[in-house]
């Protein structure tokens, strides 16, 4: 697959990551390879074998519906740039 | 152009579970902000969610109650993007194999004709923070008490062709998850909240027009309102020549309108993946039996039983089992006074007339099933007359007594049913009335039933209105009528 710069805009746009010009062309030969040994895989004929979820080899294990964690909003809040009324105070959001 | 609406519903269901649905955090409502949020909730380095059991088989017994198929493998996913209420980043979700597979709900409609909607699936997800746009001096406060709560999405086909089918929709859900237990299902709290995909099509037509998805609909009047809205505006679009824009609109009850939220462009690109922290989750057969045979009694199958078994009409048995509390009330009361009719008029009559009165929920009720329905049987076996009911029933409302029996007593309102006792009253009040019994002798025979009225009411006076009205009628007809 041809990948484009603005393809790589768009990616570090959603992931929020600034990037420079010269990261940006960088990124576009980078993940152009990974995609081309995607397209490899691809060519693999695959009828008949069950999608892979997990590369483990195991299930979920449960947990009882137990409250077993304790109020330790100071602790956190710590290192939150600004807290009131036990609020975090982000950057307002405009809906 | 006739219009069709066609309307699909997404219900978030809040699952009761104790903890929240990855970490051992309360998912008590109305704690200190940020008080019951842990750091698996705040998503701090390092930590691994743990899926909570009791929300698994919530979401499986919900399944079950919809007649779901229930895969045997079910993966998490993560919904990516970015928001100060979701601090991981990503929302962990069910996108590809979802614990819930296709089912059905049963609703009924006003003229009570049953009608069938499709559930296309239901997922499990956690819930993110709240947002508090109050000014903080010009910031916005977060509350992550909320985030990881246990949401099934329970997401319909686009089934539904009004706003009342989908109202009916919601009250089927609602009833389903409360009749089960898995959530409280508190609108006003935010216990249950929808959005519904509307679109509008030539009636006739194979395929869908474009849809428009509103959100924010958390009150069964809601629903209906921001639809009426929504179909009249696309209507009106399409005939003025322009077009529906498939969009996420907000519905705003103070206005009824809906608005269109203003997203950007990229906005609705989640890049889905399984989620590398939670393994798939497998549930065997004996598990899922193990919970089919567990269920309770669900509300299409009480409606069914009230009709069948009761021989109560489709009206009651849709309104007593529309909610479990109310369904148990009922059955309590018939079991009480031995007669489902009965005890189905009132239930439905002065009963819940009185919790209206005084906005009460049946479990704030004064009155028990036990008081009611013995009040019911002192009126089937005669002991008071229906107006004597009225006022027993208003006594134990009030807390005047312990039970029908004790009021009856206390307020001598013991029906009069002794012939002699009740010719007595009725001689005095005929030798007190010389005008009106003259009246009466010299009306057209047609009318002298209406004006018996008159001395029915005198006679019923006279005895506090204890005296048996149907005795009373007979006895005076017969009397008044040797005057002639």
């Amino acid at each position: 697959m041809a990948l484009e710069e603005t393809h790589v805009r768009r990616a570090a746009h959603l992931a929020r990551l600034a990037i420079s010009d010269d990261q940006a062309s960088r990124f576009v030969d980078d993940l152009s390879q990974i995609l081309d040994m995607v397209d490899q895989l691809q060519r693999i004929d695959t009828d008949g074998v069950a999608p892979l979820a997990h590369p483990l080899d195991a299930t979920q294990r449960l947990r009882a519906d137990e409250v077993t964690e304790t109020n330790q909003r100071d602790t956190f809040q710590r290192c939150a740039p600004v807290v009131e009324d036990g609020l975090y105070l982000v950057p307002r959001v405009v809906e | 152009m006739q219009w069709e609406t066609v309307i699909g519903l997404e219900v978030h269901v809040q699952l009761a579970t104790k903890s929240k649905i990855f970490s051992g955090a309360s998912t008590a409502f109305g704690a200190e902000p940020n008080s019951q949020a842990c750091a698996v909730d705040l998503g701090m380095p390092g930590v691994l969610p743990v899926l909570n059991e009791q929300a698994v088989a919530m979401a499986v017994q919900f399944g079950l109650a919809v007649h779901a198929e229930i895969p045997e493998v079910s993966v998490f996913d993560r919904k990516n993007y970015f928001y100060p209420d979701l601090p991981k980043g990503y929302q962990t979700s069910q996108m590809y194999h979802p614990i819930v597979g296709p089912g059905e709900v049963e609703i009924t409609l006003d003229d009570d004709t049953v009608k069938h909607v499709r559930i296309h699936h239901a997922h499990l997800e956690e819930d993110a923070g709240k947002s508090l746009h109050e000014d903080y001096h010009g910031m916005t406060g977060i509350d992550l008490n909320r985030a990881g709560t246990p949401l099934l999405e329970i997401v319909s086909e686009p089934d539904m062709r009004s706003a009342k089918e989908a109202a009916a929709y919601l009250k089927a859900i609602h009833s389903i998850v409360t009749y089960l237990g898995i959530s409280d299902g508190n609108m006003a709290e935010g216990s249950m909240r929808c959005d519904v995909n509307v679109s509008v099509r030539p009636v006739g037509q194979a395929e869908y027009g474009t849809r428009a998805e509103i959100k924010n609909v958390n009150s069964f009047r809601f629903v209906e309102r921001a639809i009426a809205f929504e179909v009249e505006r696309q209507i009106e679009l399409i005939e003025d020549g322009s077009n529906v824009v498939q969009e996420t609109r907000l519905f705003d009850p103070e206005r009824d309108e809906t608005r269109s939220m203003r997203t950007k462009e990229e906005a609705n690109d989640y890049r889905y993946f399984p989620c590398p922290d939670l393994l798939p989750v497998v549930l065997d057969q004996a598990y899922v039996d193990h919970l089919r045979e567990a269920l309770p009694e669900l509300p299409a199958d009480k409606r069914e039983r009230f009709q069948s078994e009761l021989g109560l009409s489709a009206y009651d048995a849709n309104v007593l089992s529309a909610s479990r509390s109310m369904a148990e009330f009922f059955e309590e009361v018939k079991d009480v006074c031995g007669d489902a009719k009965q005890a189905a008029n009132w239930v439905q009559g002065e009963f819940s007339g009185a919790l209206n009165r005084e906005n009460l929920s049946i479990e704030q009720s004064p009155i028990n099933a036990r008081q009611l329905g013995e009040l019911i049987s002192r009126v089937m076996d005669e002991t008071i007359n229906g107006k004597a009911a009225k006022e027993v029933f208003q006594a134990l409302w009030n807390n005047q007594g312990k039970s029908a029996d004790e009021v009856i007593e206390a307020k001598g309102l013991k029906q009069v049913t002794d012939t002699g006792a009740i010719e007595a009253m009725i001689d005095e009040v005929i030798a007190d009335s010389p005008a009106q019994v003259a009246q009466y002798c010299d009306a057209e025979p047609e009318k002298r039933g209406k004006m018996i009225g008159y001395f029915v009411g005198q006679v019923m006076k006279a005895s506090r209105g204890t005296a048996n009205p149907q005795q009373v009628n007979k006895l005076l007809k017969e009397k008044l009528d040797a005057k002639l």
